[in-house]
């Protein structure tokens, strides 16, 4: 489960993020929908912990996010913006890298390697460099390197970027099959179709605030429009220089 | 601990499958300075050679005049050349570099020289060109030494004593010795020991802070229940050990190379084995820490490859800085100087060149002197990472 308990950030002069609280589920997929520049990412980066928030918190499985070794990190799976892998190592060593620091042991590390190549369907390409990969499979790579150590919990930000058509199938299966192991998962989008074929629960973020917190039926059922889209436009409608 | 050991063995291991960066950091920055330093000396050599070994070449007009003084520079080995100018045609010839120096003997010199006066003689060389200055120099040489001949004749005959004439004997007495002078030629080898070190450490600094911001994996990186400074570590670590690399494989290049370059034609002898190379490397070894973690942390100011590279070389340049102050006022080993890392890494090298004791004291500041400001800058690079600025 993570929570986030009234977050604040400031650049300079900017709120970016201005208490942002919402509560997202194990066994749920949660999306942080809104706009570009909505503070979506600041969002995240302060509940994986690389930002740390003016006030409030963030807990993952009730664990404080905040300190370089929490045991709140042990427990989250991250795919940030910017998922890079490193080019000169294979998938394996680039997912095993991970799962070292995470402090796995060597034999336990090679079990898991094995059960997400098949898992994401990455076997027949675990033992070459990265350099080269598709888009479709670095994702995965990523994605598999952010599930090394089994995390309840998985936040991932605007995962879809950059991806085709199938690859974005594949990841939604993904992530239908994770919700179904009964773990946490958070994405970040402001895909409108992206978040409708997905959530169970979203929570609509712009100017830094949540503007609502609902399911995409409810959402859609309060504004009285007919599409997730609408809705959307309408939620945001309130906001200053957002629309 | 162990987080540090995995960052390390990455990082090792990636940057040893980059062969571009390899060639560069074990290839190129450790031969290059041998090899140049080789070709540079050899040359000097032979060209220094070249001009003690030749008698000097001389051109001289109205040698009819002075028969005698013909006859003693030929006897002396004076390779000479006859030409009939007149002042201002010798002047023009030598400038223009038609004759490199003439010797001009006047009409009035056969009298003047009977009549035991001054006899004039007029040398025209062109002093800005190093070469015929050098050929100038001996032919004043061999003059001087014909005209205190004819001088002691001169005494001998009028019954004086020819030692009344030298009230005193100036003895050279040079104390350097052959190890000593080669100091002067290998004098600057000592940066280019120091230049390897830092290149096969440079790729790896900035691949594993700027280009690892470049690449995007810095985040999720960052997002590991890893401490800040495990991390740091790891990656200094990885770099200081291509930093030894680098400076084992240029200490044995310079060993080679040396082994090629005839020193000791010129009366010098290198001290450059095995052994001298292995007492390099003792001495350079604090230094590694302080390179590592002052690239590391440069580079982990800057946004991307390009700029690490750009600020970097400018890091490359900064152990010249005291080097090139020790040459200018010629520094000598001494304890306070031990306090300044690259300039104490410099004068002991070249203490071992020189074949010099080494206080233990000394070599003991150096190295400590060094590890602290290493420990410094690795603490800043812990600290600066903790930064939310590491992100952006």
């Amino acid at each position: 489960m993570i929570e986030a308990r009234d977050l604040c950030k400031r650049f300079g002069a900017v709120d970016a993020v201005r208490q942002v609280s919402f509560t997202a589920r194990n066994g749920e997929i949660t999306g942080l929908l809104g706009p570009n520049g909505a503070g979506k990412s600041t969002c995240l980066r302060m509940l994986y912990g690389v930002l740390s928030p003016d006030s409030g918190s963030a807990c993952i499985d009730g664990a404080d996010i905040r300190g370089e070794t929490s045991a709140a990190r042990a427990h989250l799976g991250v795919l940030p913006h910017a998922a890079g892998l490193y080019d000169n190592l294979t998938a394996r060593e680039n997912i095993a890298y991970f799962g070292a620091l995470h402090g796995i042991g060597r034999y336990r590390l090679r079990e898991r390697t094995a059960e997400l190549a098949r898992s994401l369907g990455l076997e027949h390409v675990m033992e070459r460099r990265v350099r080269g990969f598709s888009q479709g499979q670095r994702i995965k790579v990523a994605l598999a390197r952010a599930l090394v150590h089994d995390p309840g919990n998985l936040i991932l930000d605007e995962p879809t970027n950059g991806l085709d058509v199938m690859a974005i199938r594949n990841l939604r299966d993904m992530l239908r099959a994770l919700k179904a192991q009964g773990r946490c998962i958070l994405f970040s989008s402001h895909v409108m179709q992206e978040v409708a074929a997905l959530c169970d629960r979203v929570v609509v973020i712009g100017g830094g605030r949540v503007l609502a917190d609902d399911t995409p039926q409810a959402l859609r059922e309060r504004s009285g429009a007919a599409s997730l889209e609408e809705a959307f436009l309408h939620l945001l409608g309130g906001v200053e220089g957002v629309v | 601990m162990r987080a540090m050991f995995t960052v390390f063995a990455k990082e090792f291991v990636e940057n040893l499958r980059d062969r571009r960066t390899l060639m560069s950091a074990l290839l190129f920055g450790p031969l290059f300075g041998p090899l140049l330093f080789g070709a540079m000396v050899s040359r000097m050599l032979d060209q220094s050679l070249v001009e003690s070994d030749q008698p000097p070449r001389l051109t001289v007009s109205g040698g009819d005049h002075a028969p005698g003084l013909v006859q003693y520079l030929q006897s002396q080995g004076v390779k000479l050349a006859f030409a009939t100018l007149s002042e201002d045609g010798a002047r023009i010839a030598v400038r223009s570099g038609r004759e490199q120096v003439v010797l001009l003997i006047p009409t009035e010199f056969a009298t003047r020289f009977k009549a035991a006066l001054p006899a004039p003689l007029l040398l025209v060389a062109d002093s800005a060109d190093s070469q015929t200055r050098k050929v100038a120099d001996r032919a004043r040489q061999v003059l001087a030494a014909y005209g205190s001949g004819i001088a002691q004749l001169r005494l001998q005959i009028r019954g004086v004593s020819p030692l009344l004439a030298v009230p005193v004997a100036v003895q050279d007495v040079d104390v350097a010795t052959p190890a000593g002078r080669a100091v002067m030629v290998l004098g600057f080898m000592t940066y280019f020991v120091l230049f390897a070190m830092l290149m096969g450490g440079l790729y790896l600094a900035i691949d594993s802070t700027a280009g690892e911001r470049e690449r995007g994996s810095l985040e999720a990186l960052l997002s590991l229940p890893v401490a800040r400074a495990s991390l740091v570590g790891g990656k200094i670590l990885a770099t200081c050990t291509y930093m030894c690399a680098s400076l084992a494989i240029s200490l044995t290049a310079f060993v080679v190379v040396f082994r090629f370059v005839p020193l000791e034609r010129l009366g010098m002898s290198a001290n450059l084995g095995m052994a001298t190379a292995l007492e390099f490397f003792a001495i350079c070894l604090p230094f590694i820490p302080l390179g590592a973690a002052l690239m590391t942390l440069v580079a982990s100011f800057t946004r991307s490859y390009r700029e690490a590279q750009t600020y970097l070389t400018s890091v490359l340049l900064i152990p010249t800085l005291p080097i090139a102050f020790a040459s200018i006022y010629s520094l000598k080993t001494q304890s306070s100087l031990m306090l300044i890392p690259s300039l104490s890494q410099h004068l002991l090298m070249t203490s071992v060149l020189k074949q010099e004791p080494i206080a233990a004291a000394d070599a003991l500041v150096s190295g400590a002197s060094s590890l602290s400001i290493a420990t410094l800058l690795i603490v800043l690079t812990a600290r600066h990472w903790r930064r939310e600025a590491m992100l952006k």
